[in-house]
């Protein structure tokens, strides 16, 4: 059940110059009774992208390569909130396979690893330049993540990832294949840690 | 060597081993399951795996259930399917459920307290941000997204990067009006809504050891709305007196072994943190948000910010962004900020005491808006009829409802109109939380109630005494 790995990326990437971009915005509540079999890609943001009506906004996913985008760039606490993986769900099924930010919601960047989107940790300052060189436009972009790189015209930033996440990242690997290989020695611990903690037997 | 702490002491006795890249691999002692799960569940099914330990989980419905009513009659079809796809995963798997008619159901984080399923000292995981509440027992508790659900699910464990210790101490005391809530939001907008990312917070001090235990877990509860991992307050004997003696609890011979490992579960005196924030409690105000995250708060008696004075231009749009959608004007007091409706329930503030604050508030009174009250559980609810709180509710022209997440998420159709504004005892400001367009301000249960008599932001100060 191995996810694609993440080498390198090469695409348009959508500037979304916001702070506090919360789970709750990425996907609202009301879509996450939806079964996935649909995809999530058309609630992404849904209520920044449409009107009550249903009908289009002046927003820059609504842009006519807002299919081909791959990658965003958006502001400091990008998926704060609701631990609801639904948003990352929203932003894989649309298309995204890397986030640009200086700073994540925990649960959300566990969350984009686990789906294979890449959370890239910029500084503020990294963050701002690459805003400004995008100036409101979608524009390309590369992703390297063995070299932990982002390229913009002639401008390279670095961005930090957690060491595991890179590896499980640049492997496709899955949690849950990983851990049933450690079995016998979760039994072990278990087995000690009813003898320390009878009470919880 | 210096001494461990808190967080350090429960996450050693959970490690299993590590990996090259120094994750660690943690045993779970309990996963709390809600309707949101289906999608873990979906997971196992789809590669055919089973649930390790059945016995470690237990299923809660709260998200989407009616507050209306217990049965699933008068339901949409989409919600009651997300609702019974929660009992078919817990029967097929042979896990306990709290369903929703059952008298102990309610919000997953009140019910795990008060059935005695959290415990000093445990490891426990909800796929649901708000599982940092149990921390106020002394358990390490936090949030998890579905594919670490079908994890825990699959291997009863979890990898986890060990995160940096906090602790916020806050010293002296509280004044009249103030409470759990806003000790949180006084440190989360202080700090910022990230300010305490890739932290485990401690909360320490003679503020905090004179909390009850309820207002802990009103305090732990918001940990996450400031980034935190987790919050934990150290055990004590509020904290045993509290546990012993419920449904889940250890007895007997048993609850001996427990009390005195549970009294080994404090940070020592010479344990290092990697943070520490230091608040005074009488410089705490009640404060309300007036913005779209929960670091935008600002005690009662100031005015709307003002996006002109803002230290930096995309701070400025920031918070030119959030009056847009708030509906606010600069200078503007915010006791003068007229509401639509008010809303008491989530795993923040609907606990018995919440409610006995609110009613205290709003006995012999009649509010000038419309509100729902949700109590926490649905023993909650019975405590709270049984001391003649649901008369004073409705006697003020509130709804008593039954328990549930109810008008905190909106998804069971409980929701605040487009362009509404709610003051609302709840723990997330976000835009479109309440329903699309609904306009949050969070409080204190006192406060909410405050502004349902007046039908503004009011400063319950001015109600006291
Ligand atoms: S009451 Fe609100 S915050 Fe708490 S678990 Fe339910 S939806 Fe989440």
């Amino acid at each position: 059940m191995d996810m694609k790995p993440f080498t390198q990326l090469s695409s348009l990437a959508c500037p979304l110059p916001l702070e506090n971009v919360d789970t709750d915005q990425l996907i609202p509540a009301r879509f996450m009774k939806e079964s996935r079999a649909n995809g999530y890609g058309g609630f992404l943001l849904y209520d920044m992208r449409f009107d009550s009506n249903g009908s289009e906004k002046d927003f820059i996913l609504n842009h006519p390569d807002g299919p081909t985008f791959e990658i965003l760039v958006s502001r400091r606490n990008f998926g704060a909130g609701s631990s609801r993986e639904a948003a990352v769900y929203a932003l894989v099924d649309f298309g995204f396979r890397c986030v640009i930010a200086p700073s994540f919601g925990d649960i959300f960047a566990s969350n984009s690893v686990n789906n294979g989107l890449l959370p890239a940790l910029v500084s503020e300052q990294d963050c701002e330049r690459l805003l400004e060189i995008m100036d409101a436009e979608p524009r390309q972009m590369e992703v390297d993540l063995s070299a932990q790189t982002i390229t913009v015209a002639s401008t390279i930033v670095s961005f930090e990832i957690n060491p595991t996440w890179k590896l499980k990242l640049l492997n496709g690997w899955d949690d849950i294949d990983l851990t049933l290989a450690e079995t016998s020695k979760i039994e072990k611990f278990r087995e000690n840690y009813q003898k320390h903690y009878p009470w919880l037997g | 060597m210096a001494g461990k702490t808190l967080f350090d002491k429960i996450w050693q006795a959970h490690e299993i081993c590590q990996n090259d890249e120094g994750q660690s691999l943690l045993w779970v002692d309990r996963h709390l399951a809600h309707e949101g799960s289906f999608h873990a569940f979906n997971k196992l099914a789809e590669r055919g795996l089973s649930v390790r330990h059945p016995e470690c989980t237990i299923g809660i419905a709260d998200h989407y259930v009616p507050t209306t009513s217990r049965n699933l009659i008068a339901v949409q079809p989409k919600i009651r399917h997300v609702i019974e796809q929660l009992v078919e995963n817990t029967r097929k798997h042979g896990i306990k459920l709290i369903g929703l008619d059952d008298p102990r159901q309610g919000i997953v984080h009140v019910v795990g307290p008060e059935q005695g399923i959290t415990q000093p000292g445990l490891l426990m995981v909800c796929g649901d941000s708000h599982t940092s509440t149990h921390g106020a027992l002394g358990a390490l508790a936090f949030g998890i997204g579905a594919s670490e659900v079908a994890h825990v699910l699959a291997t009863q464990t979890l990898w986890q990067t060990k995160p940096k210790r906090m602790r916020i101490t806050i010293n002296g005391q509280l004044a009249p009006g103030v409470t759990a809530k806003d000790i949180a939001l006084a440190w989360i907008s202080r700090l910022g809504a990230d300010g305490a990312r890739g932290y485990a917070i401690e909360y320490a001090g003679s503020v905090i050891r004179d909390l009850s235990v309820e207002a802990r877990l009103t305090l732990c509860n918001l940990s996450i709305e400031g980034g935190g991992r987790c919050g934990m307050i150290a055990p004590d004997e509020k904290t045993i007196e509290y546990v012993t003696g419920r449904p889940y609890s250890p007895r007997g011979e048993a609850l001996t072994q427990a009390t005195a490992y549970w009294k080994t579960l404090y940070s020592d005196d010479d344990a290092e943190f990697d943070r520490e924030v230091i608040l005074d409690g009488e410089e705490i105000a009640p404060i309300v948000t007036w913005g779209v995250s929960p670091e935008e708060a600002l005690p009662i008696d100031a005015c709307v910010p003002d996006p002109s004075s803002a230290s930096s231009a995309s701070k400025s749009r920031q918070i030119q962004d959030s009056l847009d959608y708030m509906g606010l004007i600069p200078g503007q007091k915010l006791t003068d900020i007229t509401i639509d409706r008010i809303f008491i329930g989530s795993c923040t503030n609907a606990r018995i005491e919440d409610l006995r604050a609110a009613a205290d508030v709003l006995k012999g009174k009649t509010c000038k808006v419309p509100g729902i009250v949700s109590p926490g559980s649905t023993v909650v609810k019975a405590q709270a009829e049984a001391e003649g709180l649901d008369q004073v509710f409705l006697d003020a022209g509130l709804e008593w409802r039954e328990s549930g997440c109810s008008m905190c998420v909106a998804m069971n159709g409980d929701l605040v109109a487009s362009g509404e504004r709610c003051a609302s005892t709840t723990n997330r400001n976000f835009k479109g939380r309440q329903g699309p367009g609904a306009r949050t301000h969070l409080m204190s249960p006192a406060m909410a109630a405050a502004a349902a008599l007046t039908g503004h932001l009011t400063d319950i100060r001015d109600l006291l005494g």
